[in-house]
């Protein structure tokens, strides 16, 4: 199968600030792509140079197998969805959704009926005669969409498109726009700053920063094999705990040690014969740190760690200690017996961190 | 809440409060008073006759209310030695302001929609450059318009002066659009791209629609500056091209004997109505107008 969308080298300027860096980046159809990183990453000038609203510097673009590096917007064979919604605000809501086949000239009675199909899609018929401003914000929301939708394009387009909704509505919007990239098998390309739309939502993400592509995987691969340091802590929430330890190695395989102000250091074992330096940043997510009691698993290492603060949060409880200088955040059972200012047996699972240089924040296992 | 509503109380003395507003607006009303007078005493002069006016009070009204000297300075006024009172000046104002105000706007509306929503290279050294035309003060500009206007075969005619209108006031109808549309966020003209759009019929179907205070503030100003006018309508006019602002000029200033106060105060408010009514019948938009520019939604 063809790609539905590749992009090779692409490079984009603004005057002598170089805005994206090399980049590299194909999908599937059916894909939905997540670019995600930090404000000010690049991402929104990459979905804006794939919609060809911004010319690129160099590089090549191709929407379904043809090369549309500077082919207007309108031809791309393209739908966009934007942050602010960007309805027409003198129009209903119908010649809203209507517009672009009225601009291209399609008849009146194909309009009509994709319109009724695309609103029925998105349950906003009894919203068709309203102007936006009549409209709530998750209502605006489902009229931007029903514009994409009912040009049928190739490929969608989204700008944060959730940002600007309350908490609530947020997650109701991000299970329907996942339920619709499902029943439609669309391809789509997403920009977020929000990680966990990121995971949630992606068949593929792409984690940028300072216009450069830190790693491109599946949300799986991107969780759980961060590649870098700037990886590891951007996607997860709480963050994953990048703690400084010594390796040093023994017979079984690397002793790792995490120093503890006013403490023994806490000595653990890795058996996986691996090559790492002397020092490194232990990454390990608070779920891979648990109650010893309730955890028996071969590559878990047990310790004893003083609880500094106990945070419940429901369905979980965190702890955070202090190892390596850092903060280190456990997630814990809710009914954990974890109490502040107590130690508590902990125990860390191994076949789950990574390893990254300090000096160059990259992966090393 | 016990505390507020002590403090409440102490501050709201009824009668002070009730002072205060009489205070207020007595003074608005002295204001007022004021600003009407000159306007009040041009009416009743106009209703009076030249005997009442001679023997009367400035500020009394008329004893005997005639419209003759407004019949005279309609159509028998003489401005030196033709005397066909304001009628054809007034006319000739109307032919020059309506076109002048339509198309000054209308390229207003244009080039701010340009300089707002299609950035390109020095698009901002342009727009100051318009916005500096704002302050080139008449008198500079007579000498070189009156040779472009010769140059272009138009000088001392309608158009000519529809012209010179147009570029005067271009730069802040531009100015206005401009700093109204920018408020717009950028991302409708992108839908409207990606929509399939063009330069056109996104200015068509999506800006013009969402312009209407603007306009309304654009028709005002512009029309108020073209009818009211005199220096370039003096400068670039000749026998039958005249605005009326030049008409009244002359009509006050024609000395045939006696001077017929009545007929020159029935004559300014003629010249005056125009404008008046603009601002009556659009005044609300213009001071709405002019300080919100911001389009929800």
């Amino acid at each position: 199968m063809s790609k539905i969308l590749e992009i090779n080298n692409l490079f984009k300027s603004y005057g002598p600030v170089e805005i994206l860096k090399d980049i590299n980046v194909s999908i599937d159809q059916g894909d939905f792509l997540v670019l995600v990183g930090p404000s000010g990453c690049g991402k929104s000038t990459l979905l804006n140079c794939i919609a060809g609203l911004e010319p690129i510097t160099s590089g090549n673009l191709s929407i379904g197998g043809q090369d549309m590096t500077t082919v207007s917007p309108k031809d791309r064979d393209i739908a966009m969805v934007f942050q602010s919604y960007a309805l027409y605000p003198t129009m209903t809501v119908a010649k809203n959704i209507t517009f672009g086949m009225k601009v291209r000239g399609v008849d009146q009675a194909t309009q009509d009926e994709k319109l009724a199909y695309v609103a029925q899609q998105l349950q906003i018929e009894p919203l068709l005669k309203r102007k936006p401003g009549q409209l709530s914000g998750g209502q605006r929301q489902r009229v931007a969409m029903g514009r994409a939708l009912v040009r049928d394009p190739k490929l969608f387009l989204f700008d944060e498109p959730l940002s600007n909704l309350d908490a609530k509505l947020r997650v109701e919007m991000r299970t329907e726009l996942k339920a619709l990239h499902q029943r439609l098998g669309a391809s789509m390309v997403y920009v977020t700053h929000d990680q966990i739309e990121a995971m949630t939502l992606a068949t593929k993400i792409v984690v940028m920063k300072g216009g450069i592509i830190q790693q491109i995987g599946t949300p799986a691969e991107i969780y759980n094999r961060p590649a870098n340091l700037f990886v590891a802590d951007f996607m997860g929430s709480p963050a994953m705990n990048l703690i400084p330890a010594k390796a040093v190695k023994n017979g079984i395989g690397t002793a790792i040690q995490i120093e503890r102000n006013g403490n023994t250091p806490i000595v653990l074992s890795d058996t996986k014969n691996l090559d790492l330096p002397e020092d490194v940043i232990l990454g390990v997510r608070p779920e891979d740190i648990s109650d010893a009691s309730l955890r028996a698993n071969n590559e878990t290492q047990e310790a004893d760690c003083v609880i500094e603060i106990v945070e419940p949060a429901g369905a979980d409880t965190f702890a955070v200690m202090e190892l390596g200088g850092k903060h280190v955040t456990a997630r814990l059972h809710s009914e954990t017996s974890a109490k502040a200012g107590e130690t508590q047996r902990l125990a860390f699972d191994l076949g789950k961190v990574s390893y990254f240089a300090p000096d160059t924040g990259k992966r090393l296992n | 809440m016990a505390d507020y509503s002590m403090h409440t109380v102490r501050n709201n003395n009824p009668i002070g409060k009730i002072a205060l507003r009489w205070g207020l607006y007595v003074m608005l009303g002295i204001f007022a008073v004021f600003y009407l007078m000159p306007f009040f005493v041009m009416l009743t002069t106009s209703l009076k006759s030249l005997d009442e006016i001679r023997t009367g009070d400035l500020i009394s009204l008329p004893r005997e209310v005639t419209l003759d000297a407004w019949r005279t300075a309609w159509s028998g006024a003489c401005t030196g030695i033709q005397c066909e009172g304001m009628r054809p000046y007034f006319w000739n104002s109307m032919l020059i302001a309506i076109p002048g105000v339509a198309i000054s706007t209308l390229l207003g509306a244009l080039n701010g929609y340009v300089v707002s929503q299609w950035k390109f290279r020095g698009a901002n050294i342009i727009f100051s450059l318009m916005l500096f035309g704002c302050f080139i003060p008449f008198q500079v500009v007579l000498l070189p318009m009156a040779r472009v206007l010769g140059m272009m075969g138009i000088a001392g005619t309608i158009p000519g002066l529809i012209f010179v209108h147009v570029i005067y006031g271009l730069g802040f109808t531009t100015l206005f659009f401009r700093n109204y549309y920018v408020s717009i966020p950028s991302e409708l003209t992108k839908a409207a791209k990606v929509d399939g759009a063009g330069f056109f019929r996104i200015f068509w179907s999506i800006f013009l629609p969402l312009s209407i205070p603007i306009i309304v503030v654009t028709v005002i100003w512009q029309f108020t500056q073209i009818w009211n006018d005199f220096l370039f309508g003096v400068s670039f006019s000749q026998a039958g091209t005249q605005p009326v602002t030049v008409a009244l000029n002359n009509i006050v200033n024609s000395t045939t004997g006696v001077k017929e106060y009545n007929v020159d105060m029935a004559a300014a408010i003629i010249a005056a109505l125009p404008t008046l009514l603009v601002y009556v019948v659009a005044g609300k938009y213009f001071v709405r107008g002019l300080t919100a520019g911001s389009v929800k939604g």
